[in-house]
């Protein structure tokens, strides 16, 4: 393999700068591989060490008119050689494949940022698509901007000019020709990407020639021509020792379960029925079959998870996994298992909604589905991850919790952690925490409603173990017998039981530690997705000499022990959510304490400086 | 998986080993009763152990089922016993998992559950109750309720065409269907045999008397005096013979059938058509479209045919993967992919 990780600098001489931080934004029509460009560029500025988020930006459609504003597809990536939180708030580069991608993002881009734009794609038809009457390049527009015009489409099919492809084909190698451009302005290996397309082509020669020779082909043109005069460098972070990969929401989640399910000595199960922006898990879970891994893709939502359900009562680990719209469906299912106390885990990766909504956007407005929404008093535990890769310790988290408390636990994730990367430290298989399983064996002392003492929950006795025949079902049971009962104390009493239960698993979950100082004039209490957001801007402020301090919930149901003395010893408590407002209202109810909501519901996350300012107002007024 | 396994000195079971202590709550007189003691005489046949069985229920009065039956169960919710008893079966293809739910658990609240379940082959025997109505929300009409049905909900008819179960079955690529009725008792239990012994979805439709609401739906065919000419037993590799003296027949001439006599009009034994359970699909369905009053209804086993279960299948590919792959490897799945290490 053809490698070079000399710096272009010692070739040509021009200038190599250094940087601390940079935000690059590829965007393009959907049809012109910028999530796969964005994702390359990714891994390959995780491998050279920085620390990094990304924000891929999709439409719903797979693909909307080529050309138009709804076919935009963007991908973000925010690498630092120091600590990065967020996918970054507003591009230093934008890379602009077409007129349509150029006018949905320039608004975004910094002033005096590197604008890199595909001017083969600017013909009168382009820009008719695009809703412009005269180009951009043309009418002084991008006059704020360090404008780069690349005929990228022409260049590309110079470089492969040699091979065996047709023209269509040609053209849709140009995006490997603009990340051979990137690759040289940031002084990146080209290494993990010529191994990829390895991987990828190597059954097909033609294309794996043609995607390599266009990578090096935009690498060389930059080399060859000025038409930068300076490429820059991003020195790698200082993470914490170890072994690192990058990686995402969904696979995290994926990765936890199959971790868990080794961990705890069960077979994983999985039934899904695929909805965005879901769907990648079921994809995941589904290669590791070597693992014992079953995966069903049912017939529908509510199958999904009752087949899961059937799976915990024959003695899996058992997962359902879904999005908002899905959950709505799966309801009485989750009742059910409340009611027959079965261990499975319900993932809901949200987005923007009511109804279809926003499907590739995303939102957190599922917390109170995920509280209140199922007939009666169902009240089950609730989990949310606060960065992509989290989303592996609260897999762990929830299949302990559910195993030990014979429960369903809900774990919210969203669209931006499921589709977002970051680097992630590989444990150690001692890290791992243990989920302890026991199954009962025993006729003499088997009830099947017999509760342990300490977490109250009953027996998991599984089909196939001798003599413990019994019945479970939906119907009101019989405290230790577990007998259907109509019976009205009994039934309170059960309620009470169920409540208690799932009270008790704060029992089983660690104190919130306060980002900053324990007490104050203001608090910026989060939840799920917002972390990178809240704790970057906190962070920044405090490095300012600004008093502020935040705490973070993984645990939204119960809420850790020490919530509530911890909101206590502030004056202010603010809560930043992608939503109208939904964890201020349970924590109003819960503690009889005010909070000041921000919220933010356009399907996209928080960006730090948002609630650097909303701290900012909070801080200078009385 | 922990479950043990019993040994080979797994004790003879009786019917009284499959009867709870909990008291039957069906309403006199109803169809259920004998269905259920039927299958309690039939469990201890089959040679398994008590431990092994898993009797899985939606809702509805069939759906009380499981409480009857001293195995494991599980009474789910509406419509979705199929669902549920997919992932048990799944996971533990060592249990024999029966699915019991009426018309309207199975037909209309559950009927996607139930066609992908037989599309799959999944290895479940699923009886459904057939008694045409709703009993437990008390009589509005089912989706196998005839047109005109008047019920509570339908006081001037029912405008709804029924389904024919068993073409739905056969429709739904079902690789065992049969039919049978709660009062033929023998009959029954050798279509509960039959379903026991095949392997993947076995679906039993019982036509299954109830005596509140829809009292003598099936007394067309299932009374004693009636019994012989309303209905054809289906028997593989026998001729379609029905009628008290047993000379009548089923005949198909240019793929349409027609009800005939041996010994009149020149028809002769063999011009009757002969029962293959595992032939073409088409004769099955043509056998599911034999209604009355212009035929007999046939019981018996429509389609028998030997095809690889769902969880097997499963299985085979979890086998190769280990063989191609390797053991599963904690270690190696975390490392996997791209990584660095930072010192």
């Amino acid at each position: 393999m053809d490698t070079d990780v000399t710096s272009p600098a010692a070739v040509t001489g021009r200038e190599t700068k250094t940087l601390d931080r940079v935000v690059i934004r590829f965007a393009g029509d959907s049809g012109d591989g910028m999530q796969l460009t964005g994702n390359q560029f990714t891994n390959t500025t995780a491998i050279a060490g920085n620390d990094l988020s990304t924000l891929p930006d999709f439409p719903a459609e797979i693909r909307a008119p080529a050309g138009t504003l709804p076919g935009v597809s963007g991908f973000q990536i925010h690498f630092s050689s120091s600590d990065v939180f967020t996918p970054g708030d507003a591009p230093d580069v934008l890379v602009a494949m077409n007129p349509a991608a150029l006018r949905v993002n320039l608004a975004d881009l910094k002033k005096g940022g590197i604008l890199i734009v595909n001017t083969d794609a600017f013909g009168p038809r382009d820009l008719e698509k695009a809703g412009l009457k005269v180009s951009p390049l043309e009418d002084g527009s991008l006059a704020g901007y360090r404008l780069f015009a690349v005929e990228l489409s022409r260049l590309t099919k110079a470089a492969l000019k040699e091979t065996e492809l047709n023209a269509k084909e040609i053209d849709r190698c140009k995006n490997f020709f603009a990340l051979g451009m990137m690759y040289w302005l940031f002084n990146r290996s080209m290494d993990t990407t010529l191994r990829w397309i390895d991987e990828k082509f190597g059954k097909q020669p033609k294309f794996q020639q043609a995607n390599a020779l266009a990578l090096k082909g935009g690498r060389a043109y930059c080399e060859a021509t000025e038409v930068f005069h300076e490429s820059y460098e991003i020195p790698p972070a200082r993470l914490a020792p170890g072994r690192y990969k990058n990686i995402s929401g969904n696979s995290a989640l994926a990765l936890g379960y199959v971790a868990a399910s080794q961990k705890c000595g069960l077979p994983l199960f999985l039934g899904s029925y695929p909805i965005t922006p879901a769907s990648d898990i079921l994809h995941e879970l589904s290669m590791f079959k070597n693992f014992g891994v079953r995966t069903f893709q049912a017939e529908d939502e509510i199958a999904g998870i009752a087949s899961a359900i059937g799976a915990a009562f024959g003695g899996a680990l058992a997962i359902t996994t879904t999005s908002g719209p899905g959950i709505a469906l799966k309801t009485e299912a989750i009742g059910l298992a409340t009611m027959v106390e079965l261990p499975i885990v319900i993932n809901n990766i949200q987005r923007g909604g009511p109804s279809t909504g926003l499907p590739t956007k995303t939102e957190q407005a599922d917390l109170l589905q995920a509280m209140f929404g199922r007939n009666s008093e169902a009240p089950i535990p609730i989990l949310a991850p606060c960065t992509p890769g989290d989303c592996f310790w609260i897999a762990f988290e929830a299949a302990r919790i559910a195993i030990k408390y014979m429960v369903p636990v809900m774990v919210l994730s969203d669209g931006y952690l499921a589709n977002g990367a970051e680097p992630w430290r590989v444990p150690d298989l001692s890290e791992l925490p243990e989920v302890p399983v026991h199954f009962a064996s025993d006729p003499a002392t088997f009830k099947p409603y017999l509760r342990d003492p300490k977490t109250l929950s009953r027996p998991w006795a599984i089909p196939g173990t001798p003599d413990l025949e019994h019945r479970i079902g939906g119907l009101e049971k019989e405290d230790v017998t577990g007998n259907v009962s109509y019976d009205p104390v009994n039934h309170e009493n059960m309620i009470h039981l169920r409540t208690e239960k799932v009270a008790r698993v704060v029992q089983d979950i660690p104190d919130l530690v306060v980002n900053g100082e324990p007490s104050g004039k203001l608090l910026v209490v989060g939840w799920g997705s917002t972390y990178g957001a809240i704790v970057g801007a906190v962070s920044t402020l405090r490095a300012e000499g600004h008093a502020v301090s935040s705490i973070h919930l993984r645990h939204l149901n119960p809420f850790p022990g020490n919530l509530a003395e911890i909101l206590s010893r502030f004056e202010k408590i603010l809560i930043p959510e992608m939503n109208l407002g939904q964890l201020s209202m349970l924590i109003r109810a819960r503690f009889l304490i005010d909070t000041i909501g921000y919220n933010k519901v356009q399907g996209k996350p928080f960006k730090e400086a948002e609630i650097r300012v909303r701290i900012m107002d909070l801080l200078e007024s009385n | 998986m922990s479950a043990s396994e019993k040994g080979p000195e797994t004790p003879v079971l009786t019917k009284k080993d499959f009867v709870t202590d909990q008291e039957v709550r069906w309403c006199p007189g109803c169809g259920d009763y004998g269905i259920l003691s039927a299958v309690q005489s039939v469990f201890p046949e089959l040679g398994i152990p008590r431990e092994k069985f898993v009797v899985v229920s939606g809702i509805g009065c069939a759906a009380r089922f499981p409480y009857y039956m001293n195995t494991y169960g599980f009474h789910t919710i509406h419509g979705r016993a199929p669902a549920v008893a997919t992932g048990l079966k799944v996971m533990r293809p060592d249990l024999d998992v029966w699915v019991v739910g009426g018309d309207g658990d199975l037909l209309s609240i559950g009927g996607n559950h139930l066609i992908h379940v037989l599309r799959r082959n999944v290895g479940l025997k699923i009886l459904m109750f057939n008694n045409r109505i709703y009993g437990l929300t008390k009589g509005q009409y089912s989706p196998t309720s005839e047109f005109g049905k008047k019920t509570k909900s339908t006081p001037y008819g029912s405008v709804d065409r029924p389904f024919n179960t068993v073409s739905l079955a056969l429709g739904a690529e079902a690789t065992f269907v049969a039919r049978t009725v709660d009062v033929f008792g023998a009959h029954l239990k050798e279509m509960l045999r039959r379903a026991a012994e095949h392997k993947g979805t076995a679906f039993v439709e019982i036509y299954q008397n109830c005596n509140i609401f829809n009292d003598g739906a099936f007394d067309y065919m299932r009374e004693k005096e009636v019994r012989d000419d309303a209905t054809l037993t289906l028997r593989h590799g026998q001729p379609l013979l029905f009628g008290k003296n047993h000379d009548k027949g089923i005949r198909v001439r240019e793929s349409i059938p027609e009800v005939v006599t041996v010994g009149k009009d020149g028809v002769m034994e063999k011009d009757i058509m002969v029962h293959d359970e595992r032939g073409p699909m088409a004769t099955s369905f043509l056998l599911s479209r034999l209604t009355p009053p212009e035929f007999p209804t046939p019981i018996g086993v429509f389609r028998g045919q030997e095809l690889e279960a769902y969880e097997d299948g499963m299985d085979k590919q979890i086998r190769d993967a280990v063989e191609r792959r390797g053991a599963p490897d904690l270690r190696k799945l975390l490392d996997a992919g791209d990584t660095w290490t930072v010192q």
